[in-house]
């Protein structure tokens, strides 16, 4: 078996005395799609904001590529290359589509506010290597004819994948999804589907949290079935659709899918 | 850079080079002197503010450090002007740091609230410590700029310099927005969990932006001493942080060109309004307000936004 990419151990979270994640250990191996499941409120959103440096770890450890991880600020563990994005969208409303791609490509290079302001030739080659990439993710994602829309005009399905892209803008070798389906229609999510295999097949790891079961079925390499902040199942996605408790969590308490 | 903002750049700087031959009277040049320096304070506080989204509502602290700083040096200690001008710099660099580092911590309300107290402390300072800035009664016969054997001692070359900086700070300022940094500072605005996310480091870019914009203010502070030759406290009140961020607000905060517009233009409302006599504030008030109803977004965003809706409204 190869050297996991991401190694999580034993980690907790609290916040004040509710605790959202109680005990959770697992590891991503690199290459792989790997799906987070789980009812409401079992704290898979925590669960990357922990990874991602946004919360504080209360307990446990969290290594990428070896190395500890855990309770590092958000622009480094970005830097490291851990990408993701978010559950309710958070796109730059205040800014167009390329751009925010361009926002995206940060944390690969390094002209500062001096090298800026000054117009250096080595921040003038970063740009139009910022650029390029950039347009070359609108093309890839037929996006480009709307580069310069601003990105609150984007229809819902179109600013999730604009998530995405910038999100890979960053050169992630980990990509970290959040409900990427949620709100999309039939064929809006099979474009998903197909976008996440072609971001797969450029080698990029993906974790997966997702409430649209036949995507996560379709898709994964493996599942994580997480409830009340605990691992409840894992393995490959056909032993999970059979496993009693996860059955059990899913159609023993309240359901807040459909 | 897009090239559009090169022509306007070039543009602005021919109007600047050529506006002096079409003013008559030192008393005008005066003022477009004045307008230089509030529009310096301005852009920085639109790089500040209208970019990143921290608000400061102390900002003319900075200004008045730059002003103190090289007054003081000049007339007590015999300094340089040179020497004395960076003196100003430095510190309000120096002070931009300590300050910056934990009130940009905060956010929103907290932080407008912090860089009021800050304002109220530097000024208090200003006011209190009489043995250097000679207290409410001010400081005076702070020396002239010049440059070797060339002394800005006119109104005409005092305009040369401040708007030759105040272009220099505009292209930096520009070439910054149109970077990856100045992207990473609209980005913060728009949301900062994400830009985090996407590798921006916060804290440095907030403490950057805030050291910038304040050596914009300590220039022009520096430069207003050197030009009047007298500061005193009130020159660097709350009421004068309010006015830099009227003048930004009304421009149009957000876009570097809107905080130039606004600063000039109110600069030079009150010399219009005399026609009024006793009424003049008042009617300063009603255009202020007006503007802030029906151009919320400030003049220059705002009024092509009021012109179409005027004209839709008109069709149906």
């Amino acid at each position: 078996m190869a050297d996991s990419l991401l190694k999580i151990e034993n980690l907790k979270k609290a916040f004040g005395g509710l605790l959202a994640i109680v005990d959770l250990s697992f590891e991503v191996e690199p290459g792989r799609i790997k799906s987070i499941i789980g009812p409401n409120g079992a704290g898979k959103t925590t669960f990357f904001n922990l990874i991602t440096g946004i919360y504080p770890v209360s307990e446990g450890q969290i290594f990428f590529q070896g190395k500890d991880i855990t309770n590092q600020k958000p622009h480094r563990v970005a830097g490291m290359g851990i990408s993701r994005t978010f559950q309710t969208i958070e796109l730059f409303g205040n800014m167009n589509v390329l751009e925010n791609v361009m926002v995206g490509c940060h944390s690969r290079f390094s002209s500062g506010l001096l090298a800026s302001g000054l117009r250096l030739p080595r921040m003038k080659r970063e740009e139009s290597h910022i650029f390029q990439s950039s347009m070359n993710l609108l093309t890839m994602a037929g996006l480009s004819s709307k580069a310069h829309f601003p990105a609150s005009s984007l229809p819902l399905g179109e600013q999730k994948t604009l998530e995405i892209l910038r999100a890979l803008a960053s050169d992630p070798q980990l990509l970290l999804l959040d409900e990427p389906a949620a709100g999309l229609n039939e064929s809006e999510t099979n474009g998903l589907s197909e976008l996440i295999y072609s971001i797969r097949d450029q080698g990029i790891t993906i974790l997966l949290v997702e409430h649209d079961m036949r995507l996560v079925m379709k898709v994964s390499d493996e599942v994580v079935v997480v409830n009340y902040g605990q691992i409840i199942a894992e393995g490959p996605p056909e032993l999970i659709q059979n496993d009693p408790l996860v059955i059990e969590a899913y159609l023993g308490g309240e359901i807040d899918y459909a | 850079m897009g090239q559009k903002n090169y022509f306007k750049l070039l543009g602005l700087s021919i109007a600047v080079a050529v506006l002096p031959f079409f003013v008559r009277g030192d008393y005008y040049l005066s003022i477009l002197v004045f307008m230089g320096i509030n529009s310096l304070v301005v852009m920085g506080l639109s790089l500040l503010m209208g970019y990143a989204g921290q608000i400061s509502l102390g900002h003319a602290a900075f200004y008045g450090i730059g002003a103190y700083c090289t007054g003081v040096l000049t007339t007590h200690f015999g300094f340089s002007i040179y020497l004395s001008f960076f003196g100003g710099i430095f510190l309000s660099v120096l002070a931009a740091i300590i300050i910056g580092i934990p009130a940009l911590r905060l956010k929103g309300h907290y932080l407008a609230v912090a860089t009021l107290g800050i304002g109220e402390i530097v000024f208090i300072i200003f006011n209190e410590w009489m043995e250097f800035t000679g207290g409410p009664s001010g400081l005076s016969n702070i020396p002239g700029l010049h440059l070797g054997n060339f002394q800005f001692n006119t109104s005409f070359r005092f305009y040369y310099l401040i708007w030759g900086i105040n272009l220099l700070a505009l292209l930096f300022s520009l070439n910054v927005i149109h970077s990856r940094v100045g992207r990473a500072l609209r980005s913060m605005h728009g949301s900062e969990t994400a830009a985090g996310a996407m590798g921006v480091n916060l804290s440095l870019l907030k403490i950057q932006i805030f050291v910038l914009s304040a050596i914009y203010a300590s220039i022009a502070g520096s430069l207003y001493a050197h030009f009047v030759t007298f500061i005193s406290p009130n020159n660097f009140s709350l009421m004068v942080s309010i006015m830099f961020l009227m003048m930004g607000v009304i421009g149009g905060i957000h876009n570097i060109w809107g905080a130039l517009l606004g600063a000039s233009l109110l600069t030079f409302l009150p010399e219009y309004l005399r026609i009024f006599n006793q009424y003049d504030i008042l009617v300063y008030g009603a255009i202020l307000l007006a503007i802030l109803l029906f151009l919320p977004e400030g003049i220059l965003e705002g009024t092509p936004v009021l012109i179409r809706k005027l004209f839709r409204t008109r069709k149906t």
